[in-house]
């Protein structure tokens, strides 16, 4: 019943939307419109983000018919655009969190409560066996990570459960993009102390210095992901989730910057998957994002080149033997 | 008639000193950087990159003085040339040193005081120094602070582009510096145009009475 009720003052404010110009209350319904596009859930999930949607939300005391307004603390506002397009979006707030949510204050007991994890819904499922969970939850069990803090270092940390999406897999999108939104996750953390000390007692670390030994640091975060450096490859899994130690991080330029690129094998692997044997250049997709010096050969440019060289060395050894035999 | 001639001013001995030395160590650098390979170990790869973006510095600046010395000086005019009939000028040359001095024929465009370079090094000098060396300087640049290149011209990475002339041209000065080195052995003896740029002086013909 209560169900109906929203939905009905929800579809009202929708329709008044094009009546009365533009106000905001009247966007945002029309916006609640196209999400349930996507979800048949969105009514419901206003209950929670009434509150959790807003940068502050309201107290009622019905007896005293007196409302006070607070503000809502930043790391619980879930943005409904992130939430509405994320792997997830056709979900309840409800399928994963308990129903005692429902009330306020949320109780004590609550927060303590196990989450889901990844491989509760997803291990051993074909529907998603190209996503190999199973190997990632193994690489993730040995990454730093997990090690410096078991009990509170969960996937979620990073796919972030309110607007988690697929990047790397996604040829809608380009390999910059990619780059950028995978880096971001990690610096949520390691470019944010209040989300890092949550995990470690260590402290700051400042990337800017720790990277100072690579040059064109900007166009390097801008073109490489953090994880090339710092995970090991494997050949089953698409991302790299095996996080090593400072120590066995990637160095050594000629990893990327050589005809035999580690990149290859990660940040370009889709597509390389994807195009492999289309085009005859060595490492031709490289092309088309970025230019890594040494790693993009084309190989006709090469041959060519060591051709000219060598009619050119010839010309001049035939030269020298006639300047031998002629003693010019 | 021969005579001993005080052929290159100093400032262009100094330059050409310079260039060359910045010419051999980007060549090397470049090439390093164009065929790292784990396996194969040339010239460390940070080492070549700083190596090349200093080596390419100097030589902008070098590139300067030459362009300056020769606006300024008398030396600027062996850098102009007469269009008009160059082509058979530069078969004729060629003809000398694929043929002619086989034969024992006379030089078709001997060394005068006016007369500096014969006129298929003055064609390449003007090309590598006018067109090439600029080109190179500016590609470089370009790749030196990506920010100021074009983001993508017909669709594909400006910077690509830019990389790939910027490698073609360096390829094209090292073919050219294989030939110089190589031309610069025909002289009066095999080693005395490398006396000459070191010290300036030049045995030349005297002046003939038509120009070239
Ligand atoms: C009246 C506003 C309001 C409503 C409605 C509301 N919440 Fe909350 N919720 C809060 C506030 C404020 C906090 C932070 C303070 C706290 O933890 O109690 C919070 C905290 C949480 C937390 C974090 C608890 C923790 O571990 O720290 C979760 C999870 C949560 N809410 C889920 C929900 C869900 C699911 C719903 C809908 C069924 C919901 N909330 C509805 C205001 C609300
Ligand atoms: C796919 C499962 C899933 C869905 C759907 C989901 N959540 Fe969550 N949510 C989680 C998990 C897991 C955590 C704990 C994250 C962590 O440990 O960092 C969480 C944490 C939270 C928190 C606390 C955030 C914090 O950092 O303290 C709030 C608030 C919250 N959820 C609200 C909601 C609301 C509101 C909805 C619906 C609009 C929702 N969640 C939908 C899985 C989900
Ligand atoms: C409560 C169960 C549940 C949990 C927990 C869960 N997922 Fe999902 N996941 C689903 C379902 C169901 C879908 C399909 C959603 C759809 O098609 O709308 C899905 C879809 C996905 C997809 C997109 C698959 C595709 O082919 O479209 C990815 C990627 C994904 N989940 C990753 C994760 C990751 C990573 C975690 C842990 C951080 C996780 N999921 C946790 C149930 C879950
Ligand atoms: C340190 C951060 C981090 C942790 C922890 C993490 N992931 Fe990931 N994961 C990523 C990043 C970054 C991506 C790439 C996202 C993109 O752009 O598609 C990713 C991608 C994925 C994908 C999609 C791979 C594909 O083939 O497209 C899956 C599935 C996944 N992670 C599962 C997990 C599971 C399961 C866990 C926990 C066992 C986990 N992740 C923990 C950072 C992390
Ligand atoms: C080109 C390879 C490379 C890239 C890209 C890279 N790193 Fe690093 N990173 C390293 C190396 C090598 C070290 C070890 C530095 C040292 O020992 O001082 C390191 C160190 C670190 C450390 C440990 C610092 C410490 O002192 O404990 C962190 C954290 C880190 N990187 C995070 C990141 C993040 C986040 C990104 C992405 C924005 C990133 N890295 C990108 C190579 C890289
Ligand atoms: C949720 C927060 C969080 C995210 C997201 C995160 N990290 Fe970390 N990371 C940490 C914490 C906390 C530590 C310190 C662990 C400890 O106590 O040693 C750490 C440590 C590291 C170290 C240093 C290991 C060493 O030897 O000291 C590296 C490297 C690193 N992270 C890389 C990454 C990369 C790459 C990503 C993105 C794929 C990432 N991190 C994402 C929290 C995070
Ligand atoms: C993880 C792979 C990786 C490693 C390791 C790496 N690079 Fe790069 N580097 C790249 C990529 C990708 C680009 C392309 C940047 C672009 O143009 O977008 C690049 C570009 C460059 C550029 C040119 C930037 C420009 O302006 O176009 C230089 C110079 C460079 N790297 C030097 C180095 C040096 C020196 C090292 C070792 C200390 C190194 N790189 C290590 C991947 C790497
Ligand atoms: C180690 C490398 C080099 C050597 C040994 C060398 C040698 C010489 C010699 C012997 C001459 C005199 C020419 C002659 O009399 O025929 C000369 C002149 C010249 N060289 Fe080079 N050279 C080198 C590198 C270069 C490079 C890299 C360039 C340009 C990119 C260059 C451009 C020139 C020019 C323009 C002249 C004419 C000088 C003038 O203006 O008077 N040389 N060089």
């Amino acid at each position: 019943m209560k169900k109906v009720l929203i939905l009905l003052n929800v579809l009202l404010i929708a329709s008044s939307a094009t009546l009365s110009a533009q106000s905001d209350s009247a966007k945002k319904a029309e916006a609640l419109v196209i999400y349930m596009e996507v979800n048949d859930y969105v009514v419901e999930n206003e209950a929670c983000l009434r509150c959790h949607g807003e940068s502050k939300y309201i107290l009622k005391d019905e007896s005293m018919e007196r409302e006070i307004t607070q503000s809502m603390c930043r790391d619980k506002i879930i943005e409904r655009d992130d939430y509405y397009s994320m792997v997830h979006k056709s979900f309840a707030c409800l399928d994963c969190h308990s129903y005692d949510y429902e009330v306020f204050p949320h109780a004590y007991e609550l927060r303590l409560e196990p989450t889901f994890t990844c491989l509760d819904c997803h291990g051993y499922d074909e529907d998603y066996a190209q996503y190999h969970f199973e190997d990632i939850e193994v690489e993730f069990q040995e990454s730093i990570h997990m090690s410096a803090n078991p009990d509170n270092f969960t996937c979620w940390k990073c796919h972030d459960p309110h607007s988690y999406r697929t990047f790397v897999r996604d040829d809608e999108k380009s390999v910059t993009e990619a780059i950028a939104y995978n880096n971001d996750i990690c610096l949520s953390c390691h470019s944010d102390f209040s989300r890092f000390e949550l995990l470690t007692d260590k402290d700051e670390i400042d990337l800017l210095d720790t990277h100072s030994w690579l040059p064109n640091q900007a166009a390097h975060f801008r073109s490489v992901r953090c994880i090339e450096c710092h995970t090991s490859l494997s050949d089953s899994v698409l991302v790299a989730h095996h996080v090593q130690t400072k120590d066995l991080a990637v160095r050594n330029c000629i990893e990327c910057h050589s005809s035999s690129s580690i990149l290859m094998g990660s940040l370009y692997k889709h597509q390389a998957i994807e195009s492999r044997g289309k085009l005859g250049f060595v490492n031709a997709v490289i092309l088309n994002e970025a230019y890594v010096i040494g790693a993009n050969r084309n190989k006709v440019l090469s041959f060519a080149g060591v051709m000219i060289f060598l009619l050119t060395l010839g010309g001049i050894s035939v030269h020298i033997v006639a300047r031998i035999i002629f003693k010019k | 008639m021969s005579k001993l001639s005080y052929h290159y001013p100093l400032i262009i001995r100094i330059w050409h000193i310079l260039n060359a030395l910045c010419i051999l160590l980007l060549i090397a650098t470049g090439i390093s950087m164009y065929y790292a390979d784990p396996g194969r170990p040339l010239i460390e790869f940070s080492w070549a990159v700083k190596l090349h973006n200093f080596t390419g510095i100097v030589l902008s600046f070098s590139y300067l003085i030459f362009f300056f010395a020769n606006l300024f000086t008398e030396n600027g005019c062996y850098y102009r040339t007469k269009w008009k009939g160059i082509i058979n000028r530069l078969i004729k040359q060629g003809m000398y040193y694929m043929f002619g001095m086989f034969k024992g024929e006379k030089k078709p465009f001997p060394i005068t005081e006016k007369r500096k370079f014969n006129p298929l090094q003055h064609i390449s000098y003007i090309m590598i120094m006018y067109l090439a060396v600029p080109f190179v300087i500016i590609s470089g640049l370009g790749l030196m602070f990506p920010e100021s290149v074009l983001k993508a011209p017909f669709g594909v990475g400006g910077i690509l582009i830019t990389d790939i002339l910027h490698v073609a041209t360096g390829f094209f000065l090292s073919l050219f510096l294989i030939i110089h080195i190589y031309v610069s052995t025909i002289g009066a003896s095999k080693s005395a145009n490398f006396k000459s740029i070191v010290n300036g002086y030049a045995l030349v013909e005297e002046d003939e009475e038509e120009e070239d």
